[in-house]
């Protein structure tokens, strides 16, 4: 890829303004509550906004698109029964005790509701995996642009992790959240034209279709498997997902989501720092709305970049008529191509695709016979397929930007669970404000730094961060049956929240350790308890059930260890259940404006979309 | 700070470079070879322009 001295030159434009905006921002941020909660002063468009931003960061972007080219219109799930139901529990049921606790982080309304210790293992567990996943986000990104420019890998991640470290340490939360809806706004402008110009070369959604059924078929699925997201989810083996329905709507659309969008700080935080109770509850609903399109924006090109013919492939017939291209022309070119090929272009890109490499140069060749696909370049591949000069810098800028953004997040995130949940709680607490200001920009140094040193540790072995992720994994999986039990139930206790999540956290790892997806190695992907149990048809498939495990194992020891042990009397609750907390109300204000009605909406809407993709 | 005033600038700046790269580029053969012909600086670049000039327009009433 090729840049030209405009796509230079809107790249620099772009990083002007996000400094830019962390040195106008410096002033804002005097007091701790400034420089972590932005004040609690930021209206719930802005608020809602940098709530799906944090989250579109390098995964969303990069492994969105990669997932549409795998798995076609399925992928959707993520959000229409993942992301979306999620977002409407959180702004409705949950917000009401995150924000009117005054507690300044997740972990510490875990320390108002239960106890100490249940509030250190998560404050822990979280800042960990915060500073490591911000290290993975650089590592992809240098990888990337390595890739794809040339640019040197240190140069890439010293330099995003000096952009970010700049303007989250100058304005704190704020810089980060006006960052974030400024690179929203750039993805829209960077990937409309992308998918506009995608759709109309493959002939429409109905040109797209009829190209996925031949790829579907030739993968020996349903030929409407890749483009009707519900219909195949029978079983497991009618879709490229390897999933049914129960496993996909319990494992990723209620503890997996929930588990994220509800208890995941980097994306709670930005609620926090809403102006209002009302500004914070409409915060996920007003995210939910651009959130429920974005599958247009993320999976459409990566699913157009698997049935478009590479332009340069003069071995294709027609490949000069975009958009004409017969089906039955394509099924009859391929053989032919491959025959009259060298050996080394016979493994010719899948659309835009390009063939997996090992270390040595050569294509993967996957158990089932087929080359195995770099499915990670598909968006990067339809970037420089489509765009010319100009709209390429665009679209580089977009990118970056989504990676930045998320490390970012994952910064502002750390420095205040450090500073608030690790550092007054257990270090030095009673200090001044202004000490926790300096504190907080100290984390923010250092834990960009461990990240750069995560970026650098991935880069030379690739398997600890595997683990570490899988680790994680294991972690989170239990805990949104903690936070539920916690808001509705006024009998859980502390002991039965601790004990609940480690005995989650421990049964998510012996699912994994006694299950196998097919075809994978006893390791990471599972096994490695000696037997192995089950096999799943998927890795995905795996993952949903260690999740059901994980929550169903968390549920109930919770309640049982609760029933035994001394709850905390109802006065001490107030704010914190639902049950003892009074509802807020917001009669007498415009429907926009009330959560409610908000919610009703944006889940009709869901419901619409699930249906036209049925 | 209104963040429309950072937002629209950049947008308007952005948006005008674009749209005036892809006025002195139009005869190039760039756009046969990677937007199926059509000049997506100009379209884009335009849109940009248009919603930065409106976030100003936005920004400006707030204050005056």
């Amino acid at each position: 890829m090729q840049l030209a001295w405009i796509d230079y030159l809107l790249i620099i434009i772009y990083f002007s303004f996000v400094l830019g905006i962390g040195f106008v921002l410096k002033r804002h941020a005097r007091t701790s509550t400034d420089f972590f909660l932005s004040g609690r002063s930021i209206p719930a468009w802005i608020t809602g906004l940098a709530f799906i931003s944090a989250n579109l960061g390098a995964q969303e972007v990069i492994g969105m698109g990669a997932s549409g080219a795998k798995y076609g219109i399925a992928t959707s799930h993520f959000y229409w029964i993942g992301a979306i139901p999620a977002m409407i529990f959180v702004g409705i049921f949950m917000m009401p005790f995150y924000y009117g606790s005054r507690a300044r982080s997740v972990p510490e309304y875990l320390k108002l509701r239960f106890d100490e210790k249940t509030r250190g293992l998560n404050a822990i567990s979280f800042a960990a995996m915060t500073v490591f996943s911000s290290g993975v986000s650089m590592y992809a990104m240098g990888k990337l642009l390595q890739l794809l420019l040339g640019w040197d890998f240190t140069v890439s991640v010293l330099l995003s992790a000096a952009i970010v470290l700049i303007y989250t340490y100058l304005g704190g939360l704020t810089s980060a959240i006006y960052n974030e809806v400024l690179q929203f706004f750039l993805i829209v402008a960077g990937f409309v034209p992308l998918v506009v110009i995608g759709l109309i070369d493959v002939g429409g959604w109905d040109g797209l279709t009829a190209r996925l059924a031949i790829e579907s078929v030739s993968r020996g699925f349903d030929p409407g498997a890749m483009t009707q997201s519900w219909q195949h989810m029978g079983s497991p083996s009618s879709n490229p997902m390897g999933v049914e329905w129960f496993g996909l709507v319990m494992g990723l659309g209620f503890v997996l989501s929930f588990g994220y969008w509800c208890t995941d700080f980097l994306v709670v935080q930005r609620a926090m720092a809403a102006d209002s109770m009302n500004s914070a509850r409409r915060t996920p609903l007003i995210a939910a709305v651009p959130k429920m399109l974005f599958p247009v924006l993320v999976i459409l090109p990566g699913m157009i970049a698997i049935a478009v013919a590479p332009r340069s492939d003069i071995g294709y017939a027609g490949s000069g008529a975009h958009g004409g291209l017969a089906p039955v022309q394509i099924a009859g070119a391929r053989p032919q191509l491959v025959a009259a090929q060298t050996p080394l272009a016979a493994v010719r890109p899948q659309g835009l695709i390009p063939p997996k490499l090992n270390e040595a140069g050569e294509p993967v060749v996957g158990t089932d016979g087929r080359v195995a696909l770099d499915y990670d370049l598909a968006i990067p591949m339809m970037l420089q397929h489509y765009f010319p000069a100009g709209m390429l810098g665009l679209g580089l800028c977009a990118l970056m930007a989504s990676f930045m953004s998320g490390m970012a997040g994952n910064t502002t995130a750390f420095n205040t669970v450090w500073t608030y949940d690790i550092y007054q709680s257990y270090i030095k607490p009673n200090a001044s404000d202004a000490h926790y200001l300096a504190m907080g920009r100290a984390a923010t140094v250092f834990g960009i730094a461990i990240s750069i040193a995560a970026a650098f540790v991935a880069r030379q072995f690739n398997n600890i961060m595997d683990l570490l992720q899988l680790v994680f994994a294991f972690v989170n999986a239990p805990l949104f049956a903690t936070f539920m039990l916690g808001m509705f139930w006024k009998r859980a206790t502390g002991h039965g929240a601790f004990i609940g999540l480690l005995s989650g956290t421990l049964a998510a790892s012996v699912h994994h350790g006694l299950t196998l997806p097919i075809g994978a190695a006893v390791g990471f992907k599972g096994g490695f308890l000696g037997s192995v149990v089950h096999t799943y048809p998927s890795e995905m498939a795996q993952n949903f059930w260690t999740a059901i495990f994980a929550w169903t194992t968390c549920l109930l020891v919770t309640i049982f260890v609760s029933l035994f042990t001394e709850p905390r009397r109802d006065e001490e609750l107030t704010g914190l259940v639902y049950s003892l907390t009074p509802v807020p109300q917001d009669r007498g204000l415009p429907w926009h404006k009330r959560p409610g009605p908000l919610a009703i909406g944006v889940g009709a809407m869901t419901i619409v979309l699930n249906l036209i993709f049925w | 700070m209104d963040i429309r005033l950072p937002l629209g600038m950049l947008f308007s700046i952005v948006g005008a470079l674009l749209a005036g790269f892809g006025v002195a580029t139009a005869s190039s053969q760039m756009y046969r070879q990677h937007s199926l012909g059509i000049n997506v600086n100009i379209w884009s670049g335009l849109g940009m322009l248009a919603f930065g000039l409106t976030l100003l327009w936005l920004a400006k009433r707030k204050t005056a």
